[in-house]
């Protein structure tokens, strides 16, 4: 029984790892599109979107970064 | 406790259990995409950074072309702000002159000017822009067409600087 719950919270585990991973790579896309549209508005001369974009940029990895330690922490919880 | 003398070598330099690999491997791809994420700020950032370093000097006022040096719908080829930056200078009616640069917004190909069907034209890829404004008509090109702010004086045709649409101006 405790080897069918260890096997039920390992599962639950790496779903919760699994839906973390994709939700930093859907950030990870964001930012690819940001990065391309900046690059795309500075180089036709439009230099104002270069602050909000840096902005949101930085959130955006600072959200990856929190969700990727959390992912390090739910694999360390296991131990 | 196992003897860790008796205990094979690999296990020593693999330190993790056969069932606990896919939590490592998912724990290193987790890594690997807050520093990509990381690498897109830094891109970002660099960005910010080039556009506060860059000084874009006001361009000089130039004197491009006599008023009645073109016809009614002519058009003349001009150089402004430096000598590598071509531009159109058109007569669309009788009091009313207009100039654009030449480089398309899509990529960088020189328009033309088309009286026939009264628009500027890239012949790349299909593009078409309004004369009397510079914006975009049809095809690919993501932006309108950098304006040459232009002033009559007397029998001369001025340009003062360059209008990107309304995202920004030099010079202004």
């Amino acid at each position: 029984m405790d080897r069918e719950d260890d096997r039920a919270a390992r599962r639950r585990r790496l779903t919760v790892i699994d839906g973390t991973s994709s939700l930093i790579a859907v950030l990870l896309i964001v930012q690819m599109w940001i990065l391309t549209a900046t690059l795309d508005a500075v180089l036709g001369g439009n230099d104002a979107a270069a602050l909000p974009a840096a902005i949101a940029s930085g959130l955006l990895f600072l959200v990856s970064a929190l969700l990727a330690r959390f992912v390090t922490r739910v694999e360390r919880e296991r131990r | 406790m196992k003897d860790p003398r008796t205990e094979p070598l690999w296990r020593e330099e693999v330190s993790f259990r056969e069932a606990d690999e896919q939590y490592v491997a998912r724990r290193q791809f987790g890594k690997f995409l807050a520093l990509t994420s990381l690498g897109m700020f830094v891109g970002n950032l660099w960005i910010l950074v080039r556009t506060r370093l860059r000084k874009r000097p006001r361009p000089a006022e130039k004197v491009i072309a006599r008023a009645d040096e073109l016809p009614v719908r002519g058009m003349k080829l001009f150089a402004y702000p430096t000598p590598r930056d071509s531009c159109l200078l058109i007569r669309s009616d009788e009091t009313t002159w207009v100039a654009y640069q030449q480089k398309c917004t899509h990529l960088s190909c020189a328009v033309i000017w088309r009286p026939s069907r009264d628009r500027l034209e890239c012949p790349c890829h299909d593009g078409a822009f309004s004369v009397e404004t510079g914006a975009v008509l049809q095809g690919p090109p993501p932006r309108p067409l950098p304006k040459v702010r232009l002033e009559r004086r007397g029998s001369d045709l001025v340009a003062l600087g360059i209008d990107r649409g309304e995202e920004g101006a030099d010079g202004s």
